[in-house]
């Protein structure tokens, strides 16, 4: 990443942003990566139930060094803890839970978003490899699906695009990007800016932006 | 009497034969019915279909058959680790299969198997590659792929506790495919780390009832703290 782009919001202050929008009570699904962070910034007073797709509800922080328990991980298969009133069960009825529309939420990463809101996460363009994991079920199934990613890619490519050119995981399923630059939402008037990281501009990020976008600048926390 | 238990993983896995599918438990190291896989590296049996989420996770795992040469093609969500190189190596030599399976098609394919079930329509990978080329049909307005069940001829599963009938309690995150597995093979190996006799378990929290374990191998458990995860 180029000097200049080193502005906006980190990836704890960002994983902060997007966890302010968690209401109390909400199951939510965190990917792997920055969305993972957001189990840290859970604010004061709301109770978040997360699930993880390896069968788990109630996951709780990371354990204390020497406190890690080989059976009990997330998705990312790293050691965490388990809340009281957490419970385990299989992966059938934990894609039951996904996939029957029962999580509120899932926060996920991203290859690519399109102004439609199809998502590409899964597979580079011509890998023989892909890792799709539980990602396709997440976004097929999940109430709400919330992006949480770097603005653009490490050589400063728009991630958020026109028509996406990688593999898609699931068409039309993203309702909001959160970035370190901004809050996105994706509506069917197309991609609407509703929130700037402290020092952005809307015309910084337009520009790193390879889609058209509204401006409709809000309070941070405000957003309906 | 029901006596399902095996003297040693090496007895359980003796007759699989060459072609076998085989399910394999597990997510990452956690749950990883280990030193069955390990008892079939030793055992040789080849051109096996293997159905399993992580490939290349941890190098005990299926890995280890693919590093054997015994795998044709492999079903899986997640094929991607510090120990998938020689899966890569395979795939490019043309000499391994690979099927890559949304991880809840993975899990309801297979507890479709068990169920007695053919088929079923999701919505996931509705107008993805992974979706492209299946029957279609809408619901409601809504798109769904077919999708048809997975059996094996054996499973590999990892429990905490068996009876001697073969019931089967997990610990925390252990249990993840193992359950669902157990339900889809004519042949169900569960390697556990300890064996109690019938009534022993609270039947109450029996996760995998007897009639979906064939045979039993009791193992020495890993020592407590011991994080083979992301080895």
């Amino acid at each position: 990443m180029s000097k200049e782009q080193v502005i906006g919001w980190s990836k704890h202050e960002l994983a902060a942003r997007v966890a302010l929008d968690l209401e109390d009570g909400w199951f939510v699904n965190l990917g792997i990566g920055i969305p993972t962070l957001v189990a840290d910034y859970i604010p004061e007073g709301r109770e978040i139930i997360l699930h993880s797709e390896n069968g788990l509800l109630g996951l709780g922080p990371k354990p204390a060094p020497g406190e890690e328990d080989p059976d009990l991980v997330n998705a990312g298969k790293e050691p965490i803890t388990l809340k009281p009133g957490g419970s385990f069960f299989s992966q059938a009825d934990s894609f039951a839970m996904i996939r029957g529309g029962h999580l509120d939420a899932t926060i996920l990463g991203a290859f690519q978003v399109s102004q439609l809101g199809d998502l590409a996460s899964w597979k580079l363009p011509n890998s023989p490899l892909g890792r799709v994991g539980g990602a396709m079920d997440l976004t097929a199934g999940s109430k709400r699906v919330f992006l949480c990613m770097q603005h653009t890619t490490k050589t400063g490519e728009a991630k958020i695009v026109e028509e996406c050119t990688y593999p898609l995981t699931t068409p039309r399923c993203v309702d909001r990007i959160y970035t370190d630059l901004a809050v996105i939402d994706v509506t069917e008037e197309g991609l609407v800016l509703k929130e700037l990281a402290p020092g952005v501009t809307f015309e910084y990020v337009q520009e790193r932006t390879a889609a058209p976008l509204k401006n409709q600048l809000q309070t941070i926390g405000a957003i309906q | 009497m029901i006596q399902k238990k095996f003297e040693g993983a090496e007895h359980a896995v003796s007759d699989m034969e060459d072609g076998s599918t085989l399910l394999v438990g597990g997510f990452g190291g956690s749950g990883l019915p280990s030193q069955l896989v390990a008892a079939l590296v030793k055992q040789g049996a080849k051109n096996l279909t293997v159905v399993s989420n992580n490939i290349g996770a941890v190098s005990d795992g299926v890995a280890a058959l693919i590093s054997n040469n015994q795998v044709k093609k492999i079903i899986c969500s997640f094929p991607v680790g510090p120990h998938a190189d020689d899966l890569i190596d395979r795939l490019q030599k043309g000499t391994i299969e690979l099927e890559i399976v949304p991880q809840g098609t993975l899990a309801e394919r297979i507890r479709a198997g068990g169920a007695g079930v053919p088929a079923f329509y999701t919505p996931t990978a509705v107008n993805t590659e992974l979706g492209a080329g299946k029957e279609t049909r809408v619901f409601d307005g809504r798109q769904f792929v077919l999708e048809q069940a997975i059996v094996g001829d054996y499973a590999f599963i990892k429990g905490q506790k068996a009876d001697r009938w073969g019931n089967i309690v997990y610990y925390k995150t252990q249990r993840n495919f193992n359950p669902v597995m157990a339900t889809a093979a004519k042949v169900t190996i569960a390697e556990v780390n300890e064996i109690v006799e019938a009534g022993e378990l609270d039947p109450e929290n029996i996760v995998t009832p007897s009639i979906f374990v064939h045979r039993l191998v009791q193992v020495q458990p890993l020592d407590k703290g011991e994080v083979l995860v992301n080895e």
